[in-house]
């Protein structure tokens, strides 16, 4: 299908939430090229899913750029999706529906969003559910619907906030594998946000670890392993004790000042939801 | 016995079954006494007797058209003013702090104590009574709206803004399909508070109207006339009702809640 995503190239971002408040990240820089996987790693806190959230366009930096093929982002964007630890389902809608909904709210005539669902649904394997309530389907199936939902937009960079966090090991470990191989497929961007250093060695082409209050990129480490990834692999178990002992060092580097884990890390739903008014 | 919706069936026949015995009954012993006798008319035999007649006359038709008319009007009137604002309630906590006093003031009101205050103000009786509905209607329509406004799930603005959604989409896709469910549900109560207003209201100037037949049925003491009126008083009340929740099942979304 060839290369499909674009080029980021983050300058200088700084985050505070409010004017007076502390500074959630501070001059960070970040490039990728097109079709790259980076793994941007850190504990809670550190600010990592706040620049997903700025990378999405649901937040806005207080300082700094984001070009996605030299197109500043200033806003949400079919081109740029992103995907949340929780599916976040619209229950009044069958699967094909919730899966559609984005084509929905563009210009898309009824057939094309029908061919566009389909071809979604087939490429995270729920070909059979299109009319199922989401309510009926497992933790895993309803993440493979958001996913879908995700990818129906064509997007040209899929953000991920710790989206398997919530599911089993063994549903975690087949999604992990499957949005590897789908992206990589498409030839489209993946950023995925995560405290969990196997799902990093094993989805990523690139592992940042951000640490530090406030928060900044301290290591980087190339993961250049071949696919299909097996945990199990010696080369994937070597890669992940280094990628540990460069998380460890970092921590212990930037050691987290007593008391203020957490306080920035959640982006508070309250914080996005106003920003919409 | 077995057959679970056959008992359910069984249970509700025999619950109207057991009112109407109650009727008959009360109905046999003022026939019987002397000194109530005059009034054996209000009984369900002779009740049953002259709803044929008023059925061909065209008289329950026009009573009941006349009736829900209002209703209607009304309802309309409480939905159209009721979701929006009970849409502003839930969503903004202003608009909410700020609200909440006056409207609950206002919600304790019995809604008929406004009938001398809409008599002054409008120039018919019919506007009259369609005020005192709306009146009526509008509190459990706006507050249910209010309530499952308050249960939308922040994260679904957020997940539909992130897919390219506009202001009018989040309106249209997720608020009111989100809120169906329980704004029928306050439609529902408002009609129960609605029909229960209306047939008072009606004891005012106007001339149609099932409130009015009952009234005029009174004055010529025809009392099987009058029970036949609130007889069709209930039964209409209960289709409404069974048509809402009909409306609440199919707009349901919260599968086994």
């Amino acid at each position: 299908m060839g290369i499909r995503g674009v080029q980021i190239k983050i300058e200088g971002l700084t985050h505070r939430y409010s004017s007076r408040g502390p500074v959630t990240f501070n001059r960070v820089d970040l490039e990728a090229k097109p079709g790259e996987a980076l793994a941007i790693i850190g504990r809670s806190g550190c600010g990592k899913s706040t620049l997903l959230h700025i990378i999405a366009g649901l937040l806005r930096p207080t300082e700094g750029t984001i070009r996605l093929d030299r197109v500043l982002v200033e806003g949400p964007s079919p081109r740029w999706v992103m995907m949340f630890q929780a599916p976040h389902l619209f229950p009044w809608m069958k699967v094909a529906q919730n899966v559609g909904v984005g084509l929905g709210f563009g210009r898309w005539s009824k057939n094309e969003i029908r061919e566009r669902v389909a071809e979604a649904l087939r490429l995270v394997e729920l070909q059979g559910f299109a009319e199922s309530n989401v309510q009926d389907l497992s933790g895993g199936q309803q993440q493979r619907v958001a996913l879908a939902r995700s990818l129906v937009m064509e997007p040209e960079l899929l953000l991920l906030d710790e989206p398997f966090s919530a599911l089993d090991a063994f549903t975690r470990s087949s999604l992990q594998h499957d949005v590897r191989s789908i992206t990589k497929r498409l030839g489209i961007n993946l950023v995925i946000v995560t405290h969990d250093i196997d799902e990093a060695v094993l989805m990523a082409d690139r592992a940042l670890i951000m640490a530090g209050s406030p928060g900044s990129i301290v290591h980087e480490l190339d993961v250049d392993l071949p696919d299909p990834r097996e945990r199990e692999d010696p080369a994937v178990q070597a890669l992940r004790a280094h990628l540990m002992a460069a998380f460890q060092e970092a921590a212990s580097v930037k050691p987290h000042a007593s008391g203020d884990g957490g306080q920035h890390e959640s982006v508070s739903e309250d914080k996005s939801f106003a920003n919409m008014n | 016995m077995g057959n679970p919706v056959v008992q359910r069936r069984m249970l509700k026949v025999s619950g109207l079954a057991i009112l109407l015995a109650l009727w008959w009954i009360g109905g046999y012993l003022i026939a019987r006494n002397p000194a109530t006798k005059s009034f054996a008319s209000f009984g369900l035999v002779p009740t049953i007797k002259v709803i044929p007649a008023l059925w061909e006359a065209g008289k329950i038709q026009s009573a009941v058209l006349a009736s829900g008319r209002r209703l209607g009007t009304g309802l309309l009137i409480a939905i159209v003013i009721g979701v929006p604002i009970g849409i502003l309630v839930g969503r903004s906590k202003r608009f909410r702090n700020f609200s909440n006093s006056p409207f609950q003031f206002l919600r304790m009101i019995s809604p008929l104590s406004w009938t001398p205050l809409a008599v002054l103000v409008f120039t018919s009786w019919d506007q009259s009574i369609v005020f005192l509905i709306a009146i009526a209607s509008v509190w459990p329509v706006m507050f249910s709206t209010a309530a499952g406004l308050a249960k939308v799930d922040p994260a679904w603005f957020k997940v539909a803004r992130n897919l390219g959604a506009k202001p009018r989409h989040l309106l249209t896709r997720i608020i009111l399909p989100a809120i169906t469910f329980d704004v029928l549900t306050g439609i529902r109560l408002a009609l129960g508070v609605a029909w229960i207003v209306l047939v008072p209201a009606e004891f005012l100037g106007v001339t149609s109207g099932l409130g009015y037949a009952i009234e005029n049925a009174r004055e010529g003491m025809e009392y099987a006339h009058l029970m036949a009126y609130v007889l069709v008083i209930g039964a209409v009340g209960y289709v409404l009702d069974g048509v809402c929740v009909m409306l609440i099942r199919r707009f349901s979304w919260r599968h086994g809640n």
